[in-house]
């Protein structure tokens, strides 16, 4: 299953993550905007009551996908569904441990191996907590994918790195998603110090909205991911928000893929 | 006698675990911080100097021994077991709350943080914490759920009075989960200065472990007093449990006394069978939320479902990890109360004792009054009064018809 996200950052250009919350809106049209916009790897954030690394842009998307009523079996299908459209494209599912553990972590990493989901990054499981998903999924053939952060020292980083697969997502902020972005010097020498220690692709995450700033990470990470800037359209634009989707990321995907 | 093998006294293990339950599912922003956090409790808990200034404050700040109390009347009233109550709600603050709030400052000072913030739900942590930030000079910041802002006006004056500066939270559905919630992403993005100050015994480790240790005062006192006073242990103990901290502080130091049998007494509000009560325990699940793998009310996805209580104290849709440990291990027993037993109850103790409880330890009366007639009249019970009811008679006005 991780083939297919080797085969995508073994590409000669940077690529692009894109997250959307499922069930927020058309979300099978909206995927496959970002997917003719050019992303390289779909993001597809599982709703939760209780976002807590969130900021209010996703924070809002998840109120609204669960005020709609998607349920677990509704985001597994929409993955099913956009494998089934998208053989190529890889697909993670990103979320917090509780509606992942909710039927047993064997039940969900066989439900994502079923709807060809490719990753998982929990936000809310530790390497310390590995046993409550990670054994499952890498038994399944998912990749858990792992977060490192500003406050990840080089003592602590090699703990992450163990049974990390897919890629590793650098947070690149201490603080909720779609916030401030951080200075660009500091994520060149995070990104540096982190490539040194793993051969897993490094992206980069958290306070990313525009081309100008993608580029500018591109030069330096295997990815690039971009998630609230996404989500607002969605807000904004409803069922209009395919066409806007597709434009954004077609501008991040060129400044993404143009990096070096 | 933390080393039989069967002490109940041990938990957690290393990684923060009882049993199944606890545990450290934070993100990773903050596992470096709560891996620091617990290096320097330990290093506290070494340290003869930092007990010795909590024990100073919670003697002359706090006013500490609270007094253990036999409730003549009450006992007289219901017509069974004698009842005793360990009067936490003679505190400074009004509640068994600042036992903890003083224990964190001393770790946050230790630490070198600079700022505290911390959620509240009714106010009473709102208020404690507020009340050591003021004692201690740091600035402070309260997550509250807006619509708890609006139920409790009093406290969040109180937590002004006292510097504090109240943001209500409208994230979510604006109580106080989500209050846990905006308390979390503060933290994450503050790492550096800030100590987040949790008011119960959940959270990611150390908290759990750490706010019962800071709590356990209330039980190591009430087993000396019971010894002093009657020269033996009681036979029953009893506490209202929401997060589950006065009942923890009240049960731990008394788990490997096998005679000593205990009763958690959750919050059942309009009753267990609809959706309307904030019993973890008894009316939820195991999953993980805020740090720790509990007893969750939740929906089968799990999606966390939002509590019901006459207690805003009590309306948490968790509850500690060692509670959850100790409900499976079947050391300690739990039940619930409803709402209008709550208030029968409140009203009880105002006309027998002289005493206006909280809402929160009238779950725990109402639970005495049932368990008392079922038992001998030389058998004695205890129960936490870990709250006073100051702040509960607008709420308690409403509900008996009454405008004031």
């Amino acid at each position: 299953m991780t083939d297919r996200l080797s085969t995508t950052f073994a590409k000669p250009h940077p690529a692009l993550v894109c997250f959307v919350t499922a069930g927020d809106g058309d979300t099978a049209a909206n995927l496959d905007a970002l997917v003719a916009g050019g992303a390289d790897v779909i993001e597809l954030g599982m709703p939760f009551t209780d976002p807590m690394a969130d900021g209010p842009a996703i924070q809002a998307a998840n109120i609204r996908s669960l005020g709609g009523g998607t349920t677990t079996a509704d985001v597994l299908a929409i993955a099913a569904a956009f494998r089934a459209r998208h053989p190529e494209v890889p697909l993670v599912l990103m979320g917090y441990a509780n509606p992942m553990v909710r039927r047993g972590p064997e039940w969900f990493a066989v439900e994502c191996a079923k709807a060809g989901v490719d990753g998982v990054i929990c936000v809310d499981i530790p390497p310390e907590e590995d046993d409550a998903l990670g054994p499952q999924l890498r038994a399944a053939g998912i990749a858990p994918i792992r977060l490192a952060t500003p406050t990840t020292d080089a003592a602590r980083l090699p703990r992450v790195l163990a049974g990390s697969e897919g890629f590793l997502y650098y947070v690149s902020v201490a603080g909720i998603t779609g916030q401030q972005q951080a200075a660009q010097a500091s994520i060149e020498e995070a990104v540096a110090r982190l490539k040194r220690a793993t051969d897993l692709p490094v992206a980069v995450g958290f306070g990313v909205r525009t081309p100008e700033q993608a580029e500018a990470i591109a030069k330096v990470a295997d990815g690039v991911v971009v998630g609230s800037a996404l989500v607002e359209l969605v807000g904004e634009h409803g069922a209009d928000a395919p066409e806007h989707l597709r434009a954004l990321t077609a501008a991040l995907a060129e400044a993404v893929h143009s990096a070096r | 006698m933390d080393t039989k093998p069967n002490s109940f006294r041990t938990q957690p293990d290393e990684r923060g675990h009882f049993g199944d339950y606890g545990g450290r599912y934070v993100a990773e922003t903050l596992m470096p911080l709560v891996l620091e956090l617990e290096r320097e409790y330990r290093a506290a808990q070494a340290d003869p100097a930092f007990k010795a200034q909590f024990d100073d404050l919670l003697e002359h700040y706090v006013g500490r021994p609270s007094p253990l109390y036999f409730a003549e009347r009450l006992t007289e009233a219901l017509g069974g077991a004698q009842v005793w109550f360990k009067r936490d709600e003679l505190n400074h603050t009004g509640a068994h709350k600042i036992n903890n709030c003083i224990g964190q400052i001393l770790l946050a000072i230790r630490m070198g943080k600079t700022r505290i913030i911390a959620e509240t739900g009714a106010g009473q942590h709102g208020v404690a914490t507020a009340t050591v930030c003021a004692r201690f000079g740091l600035p402070c910041v309260i997550y509250m759920g807006a619509t708890d802002v609006k139920r409790q006006q009093p406290n969040v004056f109180r937590m002004k009075l006292l510097g504090a500066e109240v943001i209500p939270v409208t994230s979510g559905r604006a109580t106080l989960k989500d209050a846990m919630n905006e308390g979390l992403r503060d933290w994450v993005a503050n790492v550096h200065d800030t100590f987040y100050i949790i008011g119960t015994a959940a959270g990611p480790h150390p908290y759990p472990e750490m706010v019962r240790d800071f709590q356990s005062v209330i039980g190591k006192e009430a087993r000396q007093q019971m010894q002093d006073r009657i020269g033996r242990l009681p036979d029953l103990l009893v506490a209202a449990i929401g997060g589950g901290s006065n009942a923890l502080g009240l049960f731990h130091p008394f788990l490997d006394d096998a005679d000593v049998k205990m009763l958690g007494v959750e919050a059942a509000g309009r009753g267990l069978h609809g959706e309307e009560h904030a019993a973890s325990l008894l009316g939820g699940s195991p999953g993980v939320l805020h740090g720790n793998k509990t007893y969750l009310l939740q929906d089968e996805d799990g999606q966390i479902t939002e509590g019901h209580s006459i207690s805003a104290g009590l309306d948490y849709p968790g509850i500690g990890p060692e509670h959850a440990w100790l409900k499976d291990s079947g050391r300690v027993e739990y039940t619930a109360v409803t709402d209008d037993e709550a208030l029968e109850a409140f009203q009880l103790l105002c006309r027998t004792e002289g005493i206006i409880p909280a809402l929160e330890p009238s779950h725990a009366i109402a639970a005495v009054q049932k368990r008392a007639k079922e038992m001998d009249r030389d058998a004695v019970i205890l129960a936490n009064l870990c709250g006073r009811g100051d702040k509960d008679i607008f709420t308690v006005a409403e509900k008996l018809g009454v405008d004031i």
